[in-house]
């Protein structure tokens, strides 16, 4: 190889990283972590139900059919924000939305449900976030799909709003579903 | 005087600020050392560019909880790294692992050492190979500056 091609090196180097890294640690929106588990399986967990206080949930109770999971708290102001949407999709849309109430007091959450109405088919109380972290979630609102075994499908993190419920979750449930037939 | 006395004690506070947000009590000095150890080598989840030691956020709280739960039952520092990778991928680990989308990331500085040593070898060479400018050379470079002038 000539001097004058070698000095070349660099550059094919340069361009050779820069495809290779872009690949590698592209994240469309750096806020949003990649999930770790999509296409896993739910986590297993043994949580009090929210209103009942008493009856213990596990993840089987969330298995069998293509669903939502939702991870909500009173204490987290955009859960308030993106309560219409899950309403509007419970009553509107035949699809189960599991809650899990992270980190949060049980009494206010009773409260807040009764006041903004309640879009679960039941919540679970994830006190300690333990749940939470086995889901990957690192705050609130997050919004799982699972399909009907129960694998993680998709990952919505912050509210969820019409124009994400039509783009981004709606297409995946329809295709779980149509999956299914 | 009073005031380089405030600025001493704020310089040797610092330090320990950080480090005990939550004290966790531990049995003895070495799990202690590995608690302080892991939960500076990850990266809290929520806050992008802190570490779960420095973090106040919820879920470092959380994670620290868990990271302690786990040392005080036995588990080893991998065991403890391998819960956090499987919940929170890449991210979460200051120290990335080796693997295929982080492959350029652990080779490259390697590959650009040894490719800037074959340039500057290059180099090297190719000066020795220029003979220096002797006055030879000097009667014949004049020689066609002339020729050219006509």
């Amino acid at each position: 190889m000539s001097f004058q091609k070698s000095l070349f090196i660099p550059l094919a180097a340069f361009l050779a990283m820069t495809i290779f890294l872009g690949f590698g640690f592209q994240l469309e929106n750096a806020k949003v972590l990649p999930s770790a588990l999509i296409d896993k399986p739910l986590p297993n967990f043994q949580l009090r139900d929210l209103q009942s206080g008493q009856m213990l949930r596990s993840a089987d109770d969330l298995i069998g059919e293509v669903a939502l999971v939702n991870v909500w708290g009173t204490w987290c102001p955009n859960c308030v924000i993106e309560h219409p949407q899950l309403l509007k999709i419970s009553r509107e849309q035949n699809i189960k939305i599991f809650g899990i109430n992270y980190r949060d007091n049980n009494v206010e959450a009773k409260k807040w449900l009764k006041k903004y109405k309640d879009p679960y088919a039941f919540s679970v109380s994830d006190d300690e976030g333990k749940l939470a972290i086995d889901l990957g979630v690192y705050g609130a609102p997050e919004t799982f799909i699972i399909d009907k075994s129960g694998f993680i499908r998709k990952r919505h993190v912050g509210p969820v709003n019409a124009k994400v419920w039509e783009e981004e979750l709606k297409p995946v449930v329809d295709h779980l579903r149509g999956l299914e037939e | 005087m009073k005031f380089s006395w405030m600025l001493f004690v704020f310089m040797v506070s610092r330090g320990t600020v950080l480090a005990s947000i939550d004290a966790y009590p531990f049995p003895n000095k070495e799990l202690t050392d590995r608690y302080e150890k892991l939960i500076s080598e990850l990266r809290c989840p929520q806050c992008l560019n802190t570490n779960l030691a420095g973090s106040d956020a919820m879920i470092a709280q959380d994670l620290r909880r868990e990271v302690h739960r786990m040392l005080i039952e036995g588990k080893t520092n991998e065991e403890v790294l391998d819960f956090m990778y499987y919940r929170y991928g890449d991210f979460v680990l200051y120290n990335p692992r080796f693997d295929l989308k982080t492959l350029a990331l652990w080779l490259s500085p390697f590959l650009l050492f040894i490719l800037s040593g074959f340039i500057w070898l290059k180099t090297v060479r190719t000066e020795k190979e220029t003979l220096p400018w002797e006055e030879e050379d000097e009667k014949k470079f004049n020689e066609i500056l002339e020729s050219r002038s006509d």
